[in-house]
């Protein structure tokens, strides 16, 4: 009987030991320096962690593939993992396993001083001469001098509505306001960055509340666009992440308008027009891609071929017209099947732009400059998130 | 037993209500797996065997089953093993603690699986590095030694030790009392309890979500990849539809065994 | 094995019983204790708001958070609220369905009924839920169809379809453990019952539910716990319903210490519950 107890105390306390002396494992890893190259034409494997539509494999429709030949080429062996929020993107990145990640701004700074990226030696791709210059060397890709990716596309997240069930609208009212003819059959995108869409719509109808930047937001704004976001919920008939359960829901009727990309609507197009989609007048939530490598890969050589390869100005323009977005490489422009692909979406412009506001990270550091007041840090935006979507 | 009209037929409505619950949402998968349509509308617009198919030459199907069915099987295994050493200490014999241990092997089924996921998660990624199936089987393993436990343990207690005790008066030690009287009369349990495990293991998404690595596709993990994609879901029911149609026979055999063996 | 512990072991039943249960035991504390340890502890400290990552200092924040915030309240009431729903459910069509496949069915066709209800556990978890979702479209679905004649419309997404999705998932739990328990029901009471003049509502409610008891308890743990954890249904059944699984879910990512609170939830529930019914004898009923 003494033995049993014991022995099984004496397990126990092995076991907790065991495991409290190993959580001394650090999770610094520094940054490093960039791999010095020349690139190798060592085979190995990436994992490759995207947003749907942006590595395109066959498995989603056979005709759209950029992974096989780029496979067949360079003998390196591609799996391709999508995401359907930054957030998730964040996690999986720190979790470990993938070596190349397409991060928008509101990502790439959170993985970068975690220590979860190296900086990329822009030398060893050719195919970066060729990249729009307002796209190179911005903050959400470089830090301290030092480029981490190379930019795969930008886009704004448009205003989806079903032809015929919605009348084509040119405001965000639509999904905010009470009213809303569509209210039961609104959606949202699921991720603590939407509060950003509701500040974006109080720019415009509560000028008052002083807000320039919607990520910049100190406790009177956010607790405003927490109120609007409240507001909305009874109107929701769901959160989407997942950009697939999307698609089968507005196919089914249960969902007619609401935030969304214009790869989302590209698919549901397919057959034939059933959705439109639009950036409205009060501006709209963008964001701006990046290829970037992760600190920990074992297939350096891959990694930079992939990079090199996605934004070659024949694939960028695939993946940007797939996807439905502005591409990074300004040599696309001439090679997609659309010829008004870029005019479309405005890649060559900049008026466009001056309303999309892209996806980053809010800082207590006000992210407009403003030095007055103290914004929410991402954290109480995920927090506060949270308790709402749980309330 | 003699029953009133009213309770006959409450027991037949109730029954009859019971199995069309429960086999409506199944008919209804076979049904989309031969529909055109891939919203799966009802009534469904059109019939075709495309799907069926284009399921049988799906390479990323096979490699999930290939790969959740040498899981479920190791898993198993080191369920079967060590479910079955626990059962035994447990059910033959008395010492302190013993009520606690026995509460410890419910945990792992009793405690949501979402605890345990994220638990092993956290362990496995900051110890082991990386995700890979070793971690998948283990997780696995973890709830299957219960499920084996249990069934263990209860053709146990209905045996009862009179057998084992006739067995070593007779002169017999404990491994050939094992060998010989014991381990057939448990036989039939531990083939229900590791037919159980290995359905549970093989369905499971759960904790799985939360230890397999990156490449790491089982078959769960496949469907919940692509059952909402417009093309691929229908290949999803095709999937679901064959493997109910396929474990009919396993389990009514398993059925009949235990059935047998025990009266 | 040498002699001297060949004597050993013969001597000592004890020794024999920890012998049998060491590598069991080993594997439960080592990777299933331990690591829930690991993942407890967590929850006292806290993350860099940057980077996510964990930061080892000791801090209550996050269980300050948990009982400041009435939505995390709100939100464990309406997980106990669909995980009894649901045990309640399970059990009173897993009752008759059991008593009548134990004492009513012919004992040839016994085996093919348990086969029936084995064989939905062979469906994916997902593919069923998936059906659910699509017989609950609000314009399109089965259900829609079914009761539009009526003149109704499915209820669409939200805690009805959840617990109609986890009563669905969780029925066979509850069936068999309470068959094996109907199973050893004595005919000879029922039959003395009836003899006494006890009409079958009276018998059922004084001999059978007493005496299947532990059974049902049995299996309600496996509905309770299963529906107390659930995330996967309530996203594709809910719409914009949540429950505790989802916000240990969704915090997990990047606030692993948070959802490690929160995770206590649930498992502190289930604590309680289990010790409270080990009495019951329904741990033996498993």
């Amino acid at each position: 009987m003494r033995h049993k107890k014991v022995r099984s105390y004496a397990v126990l306390l092995a076991a907790s030991t065991l495991i409290l002396a190993g959580c001394s494992s650090s999770s610094e890893d520094s940054a490093g320096g960039a791999y010095a190259g020349p690139v190798k034409d060592t085979p190995g494997t990436i994992n490759v962690l995207a947003w749907p539509g942006y590595a395109e494999d066959g498995t989603t429709d056979p005709n759209v593939d950029w992974v096989t030949p780029f496979e067949k080429a360079t003998g390196c062996t591609v799996n391709v993992k999508t995401y359907g929020t930054s957030d998730e993107a964040v996690q999986l990145m720190q979790a470990g396993g993938y070596d190349v990640v397409s991060a928008s701004g509101d990502a790439s700074l959170r993985l970068i001083y975690g220590g979860d990226l190296q900086p990329v030696n822009l030398d060893l791709i050719p195919n970066y001469a060729d990249i729009f210059d307002n796209l190179k060397d911005r903050p959400w890709n470089t830090v301290d001098g030092k480029n981490y990716g190379v930019p795969h596309g930008r886009g704004a997240n448009v205003l989806q509505y079903t032809l015929g069930k919605v009348k084509e609208p040119t405001s965000w009212s639509v999904v905010w306001e009470p009213n809303s003819p569509a209210k039961g059959k609104i959606t949202a995108y699921d991720s603590a960055i939407y509060i950003a869409d509701a500040a974006v719509y109080l720019m415009s109808t509560k000028p008052e509340l002083g807000i320039k930047d919607p990520y910049a937001l100190d406790q009177t704004q956010f607790d405003a666009a927490m109120a609007l976001l409240k507001q909305q919920k009874p109107l929701i008939a769901e959160y989407w992440s997942d950009y697939t359960k999307y698609i089968g829901a507005v196919q089914s009727g249960s969902i007619t308008v609401g935030t969304s990309w214009q790869v989302i609507a590209n698919v549901l197009n397919g057959e034939k027009a059933t959705v439109g989609a639009t950036k409205p007048k009060e501006g709209a939530t963008g964001w701006s891609d990046t290829w970037m490598i992760s600190s920990k890969t074992k297939s350096i050589d891959c990694a930079y071929k992939w990079l090199n390869h996605i934004i070659t100005p024949n694939v960028n323009a695939q993946a940007a017209e797939y996807f439905g977005e502005a591409p990074a490489n300004s040599k696309a422009c001439a090679l997609t099947a659309n010829k008004d692909h870029c005019k479309l979406y405005h890649a060559e412009e900049t008026d466009y732009w001056s309303d999309v506001y892209y996806w980053k990270t809010p800082t207590e550091a006000c992210l407009d400059g403003r030095t007055d007041v103290k914004c929410l840090p991402y954290a109480e935006w995920v927090k506060a998130w949270s308790s709402f979507r749980n309330s | 037993m003699r029953l009133s009209l009213s309770a006959r037929i409450t027991l037949w409505t109730v029954m009859g209500f019971g199995l069309s619950f429960i086999y409506v949402p199944l008919i209804l998968v076979v049904i989309n797996s031969f529909n055109t349509n891939t919203s799966f509308a009802w009534p469904p617009t059109g019939f075709t065997t495309s799907w069926w198919s284009k399921a049988a030459v799906n390479e990323g199907v096979r490699d999930a089953i290939t790969r959740s069915a040498v899981v479920a099987l190791f898993a198993t295994l080191i369920a079967l093993v060590l479910g079955s050493l626990a059962a035994a200490a447990i059910s033959r014999y008395k010492f302190f603690g013993q009520e606690v241990i026995s509460l410890l092997f419910v945990l792992p089924i009793a405690l949501p699986g979402i605890v345990t996921g994220i638990a092993l998660n956290n362990v496995f990624t900051n110890f082991l590095g990386e995700l890979t199936i070793f971690t998948i089987i283990i997780g696995h393993a973890t709830f299957c030694i219960v499920v084996v436990f249990n069934n263990v343990s209860a053709r146990y207690r209905r045996l009862g030790a009179n057998l084992e005790e006739a067995s070593m008066d007779l002169g017999a030690n404990r491994f050939t009392t094992y060998r010989l009287i014991t381990f057939p009369l448990l036989r039939s349990a531990l083939l229900a309890g590791g037919l159980l495990a290995f359905a549970l293991s093989f369905d499971e998404i759960i904790v799985t979500t939360f230890t397999a690595g990156a490449g790491q596709t089982t078959l769960p993990i496949w469907i919940f990849q692509n059952l909402f994609r417009p093309n691929q879901a229908p290949i999803v029911n095709v999937v679901a539809a064959a493997l109910i149609l396929v474990s009919i026979i396993p389990i009514y055999l398993s059925q009949r065994l235990t059935q047998e063996k025990v009266s | 094995m040498s002699n001297k512990v060949k004597k050993y072991m013969q001597q000592r039943p004890t020794a024999r019983a920890a012998f049998l249960l060491s590598l069991p035991l080993l594997w439960l504390l080592l990777i299933y204790i331990g690591s829930l340890l690991a993942l407890f502890i967590t929850s006292i400290w806290k993350i860099d708001t940057f980077t996510s990552k964990i930061i080892r200092q000791f801090t209550l924040q996050n269980f300050i958070d948990i009982f400041s915030d009435r939505a995390y309240f709100n939100v464990t009431v309406r997980t106990l609220f669909v995980a009894i729903c649901v045990t309640i459910i399970c059990a009173v069509i897993a009752i008759p369905m059991a008593f009548f496949i134990a004492r009513v069915a012919k004992p040839k066709s016994r085996p093919v009924l348990i086969a029936l209800l084995i064989t939905p556990l062979w469906a994916s978890y997902l593919v069923k839920i998936y059906a659910w979702r699509t017989m609950f479209y609000p314009e399109k679905g089965f259900i829609t169809w079914l009761i539009s004649p009526l003149g109704g419309q499915s209820p669409g997404f939200g805690i009805f379809a959840v617990i109609v999705g986890l009563t669905y998932l969780w029925l066979p739990y509850m069936i068999l453990p309470i068959y094996a328990g109907m199973e050893k029901l004595p005919t000879s009471l029922l039959d003395a019952s009836a003899d006494l003049g006890a009409k079958s509502g009276k018998t059922f409610f004084n001999i059978i539910l007493p005496i299947t008891w532990p059974a049902i308890i049995a299996g309600s743990i496996f509905t309770f716990s299963l529906s107390m954890g659930d995330y996967i249904t309530v996203q594709i059944l809910g719409g914009t319903f949540q429950m505790l699984g989802n916000v240990v879910y969704q915090n997990f990512s990047l606030n692993l210490p948070f959802a490690a609170a929160v995770a206590l939830i649930p498992v502190i529930i289930m604590l309680v519950y289990l010790s409270g019914i080990r009495k019951s004898g329904a741990l033996d009923n498993l």
